[in-house]
């Protein structure tokens, strides 16, 4: 499902960056990705939903070879890629519900079928009574969880979350994990970024681990 | 992972009525978001509609001007005004000899107490006249071309003629300053059309520089759309229908501008026209100019709004 080759991303004017990453996740497999701060791990995970491109090696991802897509087809290619960020990224003039409702409005779904999919996901986050809410008025959680909703809202096959338990409590964090392992039942590639390490032994899966941008370990318990 | 050697394409699903409805909403929507910041809006308005109401007023004008030097030529018609001293005999001898003439057709002769009740008519100056002691006018003939669509060059040789004859007043009427009407009208035709150019190009900048500042200001939401797969045209799409409202907006704004100002101008033009003894009255726009005008002032705001949507959306990306 996702595919790493030999993948380098440098900044101009920046030590940071991924050199000569290479792995691949399998389609509906779950992993964490951890490293210190600065190791690359939002990197990763913004060369996966095409927030930025490598300069060298290849990224691929649900069939795609993201070096050779057009202009054209990168927003179609994000559809397929829900992201979930520590800062959130929410509209602040719009409603939870407006919010949420984004990927599908994008995608010029039918009005009846927005509402059914935003209720089910707003749902899902446990956030359905703030539906009229403006982010603003939300605690961290609550946002984070309507950036869940908005994820997962039009069913992607891969979901990639960076930091998503950066500043809740322990209990919340278990509950959104708890919400990423029923997306994984149902079949969603997941990839979470985190430097919970407790949370990441808790739940017992794949880890990648990075270091000044190399991948120095990978271990499936 | 599946290993396709054959490239998978990405395509939009077609949904033409969904895509009808889609738009509708954003017609809609941006025109919403017009009224949400009405100052900012209405000055844009505003300057747009002065901008294109100068050249549409010019035009109205230009057109209202042919119009009357038209019904001058028409006329193809001159006042000989006889010498001071001109005798009946010698005005009967004038008469017999402008008869015989094959490029005049209708004569009428006015003795100088006819023209005089005349003047008093026309000239709205019936009282004053009336205290003068002594008649000043002299004897006036009217003449009438033959053919009524003689050329000015045929006209000016008639005219000459019948100016080298003894009775008439040699500094009798003479085409020159129609020709100069002409050319004055020329010139605000040409001047008209510069200034069109001029204030269509500054209609563009004016929505263009608008809705990059719009655009600027909507950074944040622009990246977070494109971060959810929104493509380049559906960003496209409110700013461009944005441009499209104060184009729509601005020129009917410019129209009313203009008749506004024909309102006001109409009065008096037909007053002087009177006085001038002139069937001629301010004509307004046609219906069709008036849909023009609409019409540019759309394609002008579509124009600028997609300059500025294509300077500055590649620029914005999520990261
Ligand atoms: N847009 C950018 N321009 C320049 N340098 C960048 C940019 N983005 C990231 N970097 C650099 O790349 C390195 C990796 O950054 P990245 O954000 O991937 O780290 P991270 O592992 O997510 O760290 P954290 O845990 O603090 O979020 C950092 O050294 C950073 O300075
Ligand atoms: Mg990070």
């Amino acid at each position: 499902m996702i595919r790493f080759e030999n993948v380098s991303k440098s900044y101009p004017d920046s030590q940071g960056g991924l050199r000569e990453v290479t792995f691949r996740m399998e389609p509906g497999e779950m992993a964490f990705l951890t490293g210190h701060s600065g190791a690359g791990k939002s990197t990763l995970l913004k060369l996966i939903g095409l927030l930025e491109r490598a300069n060298r090696g290849q990224v691929w991802v649900n069939g795609h070879n993201l070096g050779r897509l057009t202009p054209r087809e990168v927003p179609l290619f994000r559809r397929q890629v829900g992201m979930i960020f520590q800062d959130h990224r929410l509209l602040e003039d719009r409603t939870v519900f407006d919010n949420v409702a984004l990927p599908l409005v994008v995608t010029g779904q039918r009005h009846q079928e927005i509402r059914r999919r935003v209720q089910a996901a707003l749902d899902k986050v446990g956030l359905l009574n703030k539906a009229r809410a403006l982010p603003v008025t939300l605690s961290g959680g609550e946002q984070q969880r309507v950036g869940i909703a908005r994820a997962v809202v039009s069913r992607p096959p891969v979901l990639l979350a960076d930091e998503p338990t950066g500043n809740l409590d322990p209990e919340l964090s278990l509950e959104i994990m708890e919400l990423f392992n029923q997306f994984n039942q149902v079949g969603v590639t997941l990839l979470i970024a985190t430097h919970d390490l407790a949370l990441v032994e808790h739940l017992s899966r794949r880890v990648l681990t990075l270091r000044e941008g190399r991948l120095v370990d990978d271990r499936t318990p | 992972m599946n290993r396709r050697t054959r490239k998978q394409r990405l395509r939009q699903p077609m949904d033409p009525r969904g895509w009808l409805v889609r738009n509708l909403q954003v017609l809609l929507s941006s025109l919403g978001r017009l009224w949400q910041r009405p100052l900012g809006s209405l000055m844009s308005i505003l300057v747009i509609a002065i901008a294109m109401a100068l050249p549409t007023g010019l035009y109205v004008v230009v057109d209202n001007l042919q119009q009357l030097s038209q019904s001058w030529e028409g006329a193809a018609s001159a006042t000989l005004f006889l010498v001071q001293d001109a005798t009946d005999g010698d005005v009967q001898s004038l008469l017999v000899r402008l008869k015989k003439d094959p490029a005049i057709g209708k004569l009428q002769h006015l003795d100088p107490a006819q023209a005089l009740a005349e003047f008093q008519q026309y000239s709205g100056l019936g009282e004053a006249v009336a205290q003068l002691q002594e008649n000043p006018l002299p004897h006036v003939v009217l003449v009438q071309t033959a053919d009524p669509h003689i050329s000015p060059g045929d006209f000016s040789k008639l005219l000459d003629r019948i100016r080298s004859y003894p009775q008439v007043e040699p500094a009798t009427a003479d085409l020159q300053w129609m020709r100069r009407f002409q050319a004055i009208i020329h010139l605000l035709q040409r001047g008209a059309w510069l200034l069109s150019l001029l204030l269509a190009m500054a209609v563009v900048l004016v929505i263009g520089n608008t809705i990059r500042l719009e655009i600027q200001h909507r950074q944040q939401e622009i990246r977070i759309i494109k971060l959810v797969g929104g493509s380049n045209t559906f960003i496209r799409r409110p700013f461009l229908y944005e441009g499209f409202w104060y184009g729509l907006l601005g020129s009917t704004a410019a129209l009313l501008l203009v008749a506004l100002s024909w309102l006001l101008l109409r009065e008096p033009v037909n007053r002087l026209s009177q006085l001038y003894g002139s069937g001629f009255s301010l004509e307004g726009m046609a219906p069709f100019n008036v849909l023009l005008v609409v019409g540019l002032g759309c394609l002008l705001g579509v124009a600028g709004a997609w300059i500025a949507v294509h300077q500055q959306l590649e620029q914005i990306e999520p990261a």
